[in-house]
């Protein structure tokens, strides 16, 4: 049986504490924001894109506030494409996503977010920033919701 | 208070849910169902199906007997105007629908007000939302004070308007708040309004006399209140159902139909197009007969001790905030803790066998007023006592534990 360290492992537990990149971006050039209407959770991604990187990366969330599970996964997903290409954000994002559904442990501390595989009901949660990011990286305007996003 | 030995009524207790019993604390939301509900449903299926209204042979009329038999103990239950005046529906958003879209329509016009609280849940708002927008007409919203209750001020500045209808839950299933339906009524009947109760969450939990109400639509829930999802009822004055348009048209809602146009049948079955959910109103008649013999008035004297306890002592948690008014509430305990999110709460309280909602409970307009995204909310029925409201502060503290609670 999955046991409630699993899902809030210190490194979320951290990272919903003390969240990273936690801040609008002023010179962002692409931004998206993502919803969750079972919760209401919104989350807004802000990207600076130099060329084919992710120079710069921040989030905020509109709302005042995040479960732990979204907030901890924008943190380190923040964490984990800064100054990475735009391909390589986009290869993680698919780790993590195939890792929720059941897939390989994703690399370096997303592997944290494994647990949330044993509590469906939170896997929007962990999923929500990164469509946002994807959104933003695609240049798509419309806010993207965990409902109309295909893949869960 | 009830006692415990009422559980062994309600199959679904016996569950365990992650090793541990479980602790149904989620009853604004949905209520279990005693076996004598199933078995009445069962025993429908076993013995007395077949369409409604319509067959000549004597299965057909037990079917029939036991439909119209169930909207009779309806009517008793909640002293419905007459027999006639109770329509069957899915539940309390087809019935506001069912005004909304009937009643409405035939009486908002362009300019016209609707009047509507900050505290209704969506189903309430939602479809006068739609009708206003499809008549030209305004939506007035009340706003709610500080400690969760309409603020009378507003309602009366709203009533200046003349609405044409004034809507508003009799109890709020975000706060609890027991809401002086009588007396609102009374204000909105002065200002020339037709007053729509949203019952659902009072029906279960309290004595319900909508002719004492005086109100001119009340809307319930059969799943709320120990019967099957799909059940409900709209109870409404007879005068007003015989004036109004059918809502659904098809079979059963007609007298003679020709090629070009058709007539209607009487009231109530004008507003009950197609073939009924006849087990639903079995079901729920089933439940009205349990819930009489328990009596509404113990069950709102057991589920408000309840709720007393659990926000006393969930109120000695260093962090926790309780919403909703202090006096004049049902059992319904809105909270947070902290700074941890309600559906981190709901997840951690889950592993301890403890179902609580988190969220915005259908109420969005009334959250941002609270300055909430969310909240986690207990709310208590007949089979809960004392035990269950120790596993939910237990479960609670546990959740600080976790997280490490920092106080606003």
């Amino acid at each position: 049986m999955s046991d409630l360290g699993d899902l809030y492992q210190q490194t979320i537990l951290d990272h919903n504490r003390n969240p990273r990149n936690f801040r609008r971006l002023e010179k962002a050039n692409r931004t998206a924001e993502g919803h969750n209407p079972n919760c209401g959770d919104r989350i807004k991604v802000f990207v600076q894109l130099a060329g084919d990187t992710i120079n710069d990366i921040g989030f905020q969330m509109p709302d005042g506030a995040g479960c732990a599970i979204s907030k901890a996964s924008a943190s380190l997903m923040t964490t984990a494409v800064k100054g990475k290409p735009v391909a390589e954000a986009e290869t993680l994002f698919q780790a993590f996503r195939d890792m929720l559904s059941g897939g390989p442990i994703a690399p370096g501390k997303l592997a944290a977010f494994g647990g949330v595989r044993a509590f469906p009901a939170r896997v929007k949660c962990a999923n929500l920033a990164w469509h946002a990011l994807h959104a933003a990286l695609r240049n798509e305007s419309d806010p993207v919701t965990t409902e109309s996003a295909r893949d869960f | 208070m009830l006692d415990t030995s009422i559980r062994a009524d309600f199959p679904i207790l016996a569950r365990k849910e992650h090793g541990h019993r479980l602790v149904y604390l989620d009853n604004a939301a949905t209520t279990q169902k005693p076996r004598q509900v199933l078995d009445a449903i069962l025993n429908y299926y076993s013995t007395s199906n077949a369409n409604v209204h319509r067959g000549a042979y004597g299965l057909a009329v037990a079917a029939t007997e036991a439909y119209e038999g169930a909207r009779g103990v309806i009517a008793r239950f909640v002293n419905a105007w007459a027999v006639e005046g109770v329509v069957f529906t899915r539940g309390t958003t087809e019935g506001i629908n069912l005004v909304a879209g009937s009643w409405g329509r035939a009486n908002v016009k362009a300019g016209d007000t609707v009047v509507v609280t900050a505290m209704d849940h969506h189903s309430n708002l939602v479809p006068w939302q739609m009708l206003c927008a499809e008549q030209g007409a305004t939506l007035r919203m009340v706003e709610v004070t500080a400690d969760g209750r309409i603020d009378l001020l507003d309602f009366g500045r709203a009533l200046e308007a003349r609405p044409r209808l004034v809507a508003f839950p009799y109890v709020s299933n975000s706060l609890g708040t027991v809401n002086p339906a009588a007396e609102l009524t009374r204000l909105a009947h002065a200002a020339g309004a037709v007053v729509v109760v949203d019952g659902a969450q009072a029906t279960p939990h309290l004595r319900v006399d909508v002719q004492a109400l005086g109100c001119d639509f009340y809307a319930l829930s059969g799943h709320k209140m120990l019967g099957p999802m799909g059940s409900g009822a709209l109870i409404a004055k007879p005068a007003l159902l015989e004036a109004m348009p059918p809502y659904h048209g098809g079979g059963e809602m007609i007298e003679r139909v020709w090629d070009d146009h058709s007539t209607w049948n009487q009231i109530p079955h004008k507003f009950e197009g197609g073939t009924p959910n006849v087990e639903g109103a079995v079901g729920l008649a089933a439940a009205v007969a349990y819930l009489e013999r328990i009596g509404m008035d113990k069950i709102a004297e057991h589920e408000q001790t309840l709720a007393r306890q659990a926000i006393e002592r969930l109120s000695q948690i260093e962090g926790v905030t309780i919403y909703g008014p202090k006096d004049h509430r049902a059992g319904v305990v809105p909270f947070t803790y902290g700074d941890i999110h309600p559906h981190d709460l709901a997840t951690i309280l889950d592993r301890d066998g403890v179902c609580i909602r988190a969220g915005h409970h259908c109420t969005q307009p009334l959250m941002r007023r609270l300055g909430v995204p969310a909240t986690a909310r207990a709310s208590f029925y007949v089979y809960n006592g004392v035990d269950d409201i120790d596993a939910l502060v237990a479960a609670v503290r546990k959740a600080g534990e976790l997280f490490g609670v920092v106080t606003a």
